[in-house]
């Protein structure tokens, strides 16, 4: 049993999302002429907040105060399942490409329960927004990680992985050039940033993601913030893994999953940096022309099935 | 006799005595002596399904019974599996039912009928001629007809509903009958087995027809879209225990008999015939969830939740039949254990939540999701039990739909590389309804859940509701029970299926596995549902003991919502579930085509003041208003027209005897 390489991911993970946030933060910061807060500020933040007391609002129930401890667990379980470092993991049964995304889905919905829970008009309109999205994702993600999967003949994670490393070559095919687009519009309407989501307002015309959250503070608003840090690093770390495998360990000696370690953090800074960089040049799409957006990319997931099977 | 045999007939007698208990006893034991001897009874039928599963036959020919051909009765493996689905859902409805019937629904009626439907719908599937399965059929059709009207001097809608259930109901009897006559005159006899045996013979033109005509009845009795219109309305209207009964065992034995028609009694057939069962079902299980997505009426919601899964179940079957006709028996036995698996578990789910929507409706007097709201405080329990189900329903992890849409989008995924350019294009659009399906079934029971039972009480009843009784909330555990089991511990219950499976041209097995993970056979494949929820369990726990680690432990304090400094917010303030849907409502704007209606009064004084604003919206069936209501109107005209010919006057009706003989013998001189 091999519980070195779930127990890695989750400490990786968990230890470096805040900073990939704050990369992120300090790019856009510079980008726009700003001196930015430094990288460790997410962290600094999450310190403040478990400091804070906890604050239970009036009229809500259990459902509101378990949110944030299921939300972060379902991203634990994502973490540790999928193949981050290592091909071969203990948790191998669930490392499938469809189990992983229902976990995370999971998460986006206890959230958008506890946002009803409050009773507030901003809670639901969060949760009520929220879910539209998921719904609308779903289908693109699930046609995308198709389209990589058929080839391999498995939907498993690991075994994609692998075949990948053992075949470079068919990152640059056409089938995967399709899909990587296609799961990127996904991870990013997933992860709530530009152009679907704004993660920095607070404006209740635009919010999603910071709207269901409203009524959390202290250490649950932080188990929040992290769990969504963590969630992004999830999604990038997928997208990463999937097309891109290079520097994952074969093996689960401590010095190739500290190489295939640095390995990730690279990849994942890479594509932070890049859509941190992106988000600058980009304008929030409105709410009813995000479908058009998600459409265009499973249309994309589509072509790529299509082309998986034509071009075979 | 095998025990299954004993057990069969053993629930059937004791569905008997209740029936007959229901009807002599007086009012006020009748409710716990019937479902008393229901649940029983049920309990019997799962143990004889489970048997048959197993591998136990069982057959009696009672020849007298019928004239002609007498009735035949067996249990294979594939009824088994359905008299076993029916048994659990009979046994947690009546048990639920004690409870639920004792005010209002103790009459002679509802309390005589209900054991009589439990009855018919186990012995569907274990019919094994034309004639027994056409009777019992009837049977299954009157008894569910005269429980859904049960409460019509209440409310004038149940009376409509009847109306339509039984109008569709007999239409599509008609339809079986007449595709399983054409069959059985093709045959020696009207047993299966003479059926069997005589279908190679046939034509591939009449072997359509009479797939054609069968597919047609039994799609209508399992809510497939176009001929779901009296779902909707049949399933909300009956009391809430016989809801639950119509909507996840009824709904099943149309599946059967499409399974049991096109794969065993016609052999499989053309491939045409499956590309047209996945199309429909893809099409039922889009629509289904699109119109439960934008439903305000909890039961409505859950019964179009049930076409729905019936769709679902029928991308399975089709899927199934598309690979066996290619030759491709494994993935078409690994199709087929999941629409079965689907089956089973949209029977455990629905089960659930239809009680759980009736206790709902007993508390609270509504199903109008926009006006409860607020039950978890009052209704602990119920809104526990509901949870588990929604989670059930929506296809998550653990829940119980999640590993039979696992298993589904295996068998489709795996399907892609099997044959032309049929599934090539079939495949890859079947997979994205499956997931769009998936994620919209998300929305649907987010809403359900998040603005029926959390938030605040949105009116004076639902602030006012109180906990069911104990018998009810045994019933909704019983029903819990089995959804977390096949969610937890699928491999059980897949194991046997894939027994069921081995009818007609399909393979025997297609699935292994220990008791922790679904390991396919073929095709590479595995999960663990125990693994997953066992992670999740760790990862809450881990998170928690980081939690008490790091943060402060400084006690939880009470504060104020935020109200932007305005006052506390009311409840009119809330989203309610129409306002939860209505994004997702707006972005399939062109398939549901939504009436909405603002009318702005403006104040005497000023025509820049507004007085009121008046807003309606409905979501009208628009399949139904396209193919009903002129079929409707078109009906209506004829009978007026005809009612022109009928003017009471003897001299007239005399002329069309006449005119009728007349015409006849000319007809027989030319054509002789």
């Amino acid at each position: 049993m091999n519980v070195v390489t779930p127990v890695a991911q989750v400490l990786v993970v968990a230890g470096g999302s805040p900073l990939l946030v704050g990369v992120m933060r300090q790019v856009r910061a510079r980008l726009e002429g700003r001196a930015g807060p430094g990288v460790g500020q997410p962290w600094r933040d999450l310190r403040k907040l478990l400091r804070k007391e906890p604050i239970t609002p009036r009229g809500t129930s259990e459902v509101f105060r378990l949110a944030p401890l299921v939300l972060a667990a379902t991203t634990l379980v994502a973490a540790a399942a999928s193949p981050f470092l290592a091909t071969t993991s203990a948790l191998d049964p669930i490392a499938d490409l469809f189990a992983v995304v229902a976990v995370l889905t999971l998460g986006a919905v206890v959230l958008a329960l506890a946002g009803l829970d409050t009773g507030t008009a901003f809670g639901g309109m969060g949760a009520s927004r929220e879910m539209t999205i998921t719904a609308l994702v779903e289908p693109t993600l699930l046609m995308a990680t198709f389209a990589l999967s058929v080839r391999v003949g498995s939907t498993n994670l690991g075994a994609i992985t692998t075949a990948t490393l053992h075949d470079p070559g068919r990152v640059l095919s056409p089938v995967s050039l399709l899909a990587v687009v296609a799961l990127a519009v996904a991870v990013i309407a997933e992860t709530g940033r530009l152009p679907v989501d704004n993660p920095s307002t607070h404006l209740e015309l635009t919010m999603v993601h910071e709207a269901m959250i409203l009524e959390y503070a202290g250490p649950d608003l932080a188990l929040v913030e992290w769990a969504s840090a963590m969630r992004l690093t999830v999604f990038l770390g997928l997208l990463a893994t999937l097309f891109a495998p290079f520097g994952i360990a074969v093996t689960a000696s401590p010095s190739a999953l500290a190489l295939a370690a640095a390995a990730f953090a690279l990849k994942v800074t890479v594509l932070g940096v890049a859509l941190a960089v992106a988000e600058v040049f980009l304008a929030k799409l409105r709410l009813f022309r995000v479908p058009e957006l998600l459409a265009g990319s499973f249309l994309l997931g589509l072509l790529a099935v299509a082309a998986s099977f034509f071009l075979a | 006799m095998s025990p299954a045999g004993l057990s069969f007939v053993a629930a059937l007698v004791g569905l008997g005595l209740a029936a007959v208990a229901g009807f002599a006893l007086p009012g006020a034991a009748r409710p716990a002596v019937v479902g008393a001897l229901s649940a029983v009874s049920g309990c019997a039928a799962l143990v004889a399904g489970v048997g048959a599963l197993a591998g136990q036959a069982w057959s009696v020919s009672l020849p007298g019974v019928l004239p002609l051909s007498g009735l035949v009765f067996a249990i294979d493996p594939l009824g088994g599996m359905f008299v076993a689905v029916t048994g659990g859902v009979v046994a947690a409805a009546a048990v639920y039912g004690v409870g639920y019937t004792g005010h209002g629904l103790s009459g002679r009626l509802p309390q005589s009928v209900f054991p009589v439907f439990a009855a018919a719908m186990l012995l569907v599937p274990a019919a094994a001629t034309v004639g027994a399965l056409l009777v019992c059929w009837e049977l299954m059709a009157v008894a569910s007809l005269l429980l859904v009207v049960t409460e019509h001097r209440e409310r004038p809608e149940v009376a409509s509903a009847g109306r339509w259930y039984a109008v569709m109901t007999h239409l599509g009897f008609a339809a079986i009958l007449a595709g399983l006559m054409l069959f059985a005159a093709a045959a020696p006899g009207d047993s299966f087995a003479a059926l069997r045996a005589a279908a190679p013979g046939m034509t591939p033109g009449s072997r359509t027809v009479v797939f054609v005509l069968v597919l047609a009845g039994f799609a209508s009795k399992a809510g497939i879209v176009p001929l779901h219109a009296w779902l909707p309305r049949a399933h909300p209207e009956a009391p809430s225990h016989v809801s639950a009964l119509m909507s996840a065992a009824m709904v099943n034995l149309g599946i059967y008999g499409i399974i049991r028609v096109g794969f065993d009694l016609l052999g499989g057939g053309a491939r045409g015939w499956w590309i047209a069962v996945l199309a429909v079902g893809a099409v039922s299980a889009l629509y289904g969830i699109l119109q439960a997505a934008v439903a305000t009426d909890l039961k409505r919601l859950l019964a179009h939740s049930t076409t729905e899964n019936m769709g679902l179940v029928l991308v399975g079957v089709g899927a199934a039949g598309i690979f066996a006709t290619s030759g491709e028996r494994v993935l078409a036995g690994l199709a087929l254990v999941a629409a079965l698996l689907h089956t089973v578990n949209h029977a455990a789910f629905k089960t659930l939540l239809f009680l759980a929507a009736g206790s709902v409706l007993r508390a609270t007097g509504s199903r109008d999701l926009d006006a409860l709201g607020g039950l978890r405080a009052r209704m602990p329990a119920t809104t526990l039990l509901f949870g588990v189900g929604a989670l059930a329903a929506s296809a998550l992890p653990p829940g119980t739909a999640f590993v039979s849409e696992w298993l589904l989008l295996q068998a489709l995924v795996h399907g892609l590389p099997a044959s032309g350019a049929v599934t090539a294009i079939a495949m890859p659009l079947s997979v994205a309804v499956v997931a769009l399906t998936a994620g919209l079934a998300v929305v649907t029971f987010v809403k359900a859940f998040g603005t029926g039972f959390l938030a605040r009480p949105r009116s004076e009843a639902a602030a006012r509701a109180a906990e069911s009784p104990r018998g009810m909330v045994a019933g909704m555990v019983l029903a819990a029970g089995a959804c977390g089991v096949l969610a937890l511990a699928p491999t059980v219950v897949v194991s046997a299926l894939g027994r069921a499976t081995a009818i007609g041209r399909l393979a025997a097995d297609p699935i292994s596995g220990n008791a922790v993970t679904v390991r396919l056979g073929g095709v590479a494949g595995a999960l663990s549902p125990l693994m997953l929820a066992v992670a999740l369990l760790a990862g809450v726990i881990v998170v928690l003991g980081a939690l008490r680690l790091l943060a402060s432990r400084r006690a939880r304090r009470e504060a104020r919502l935020w109200d932007c400094g305005a006052g506390p917010p009311t409840p009119r303030m809330e989203y309610t579930a129409t306002s939860f849907a209505e994004p997702v409502q707006r972005v399939f704007d062109n398939v549901l085509r939504p009436e909405q209606d603002v009318e702005v009064t403006h104040a005497d004084e000023s025509r820049y003041l507004v007085a009121a604003i008046e807003y309606r919206r409905a979501v009208p069936d628009r399949v139904e208003r396209r193919l009903y209501v002129p079929v409707l109107t078109a009906l209506r005209a004829w009978g007026r027209a005809a009612r022109g010919l009928a003017d009471g006057s003897v001299h007239r009706y005399l002329g069309y005897g006449f005119g009728a003989v007349t015409v006849l013998l000319i007809v027989l001189a030319v054509t002789r």
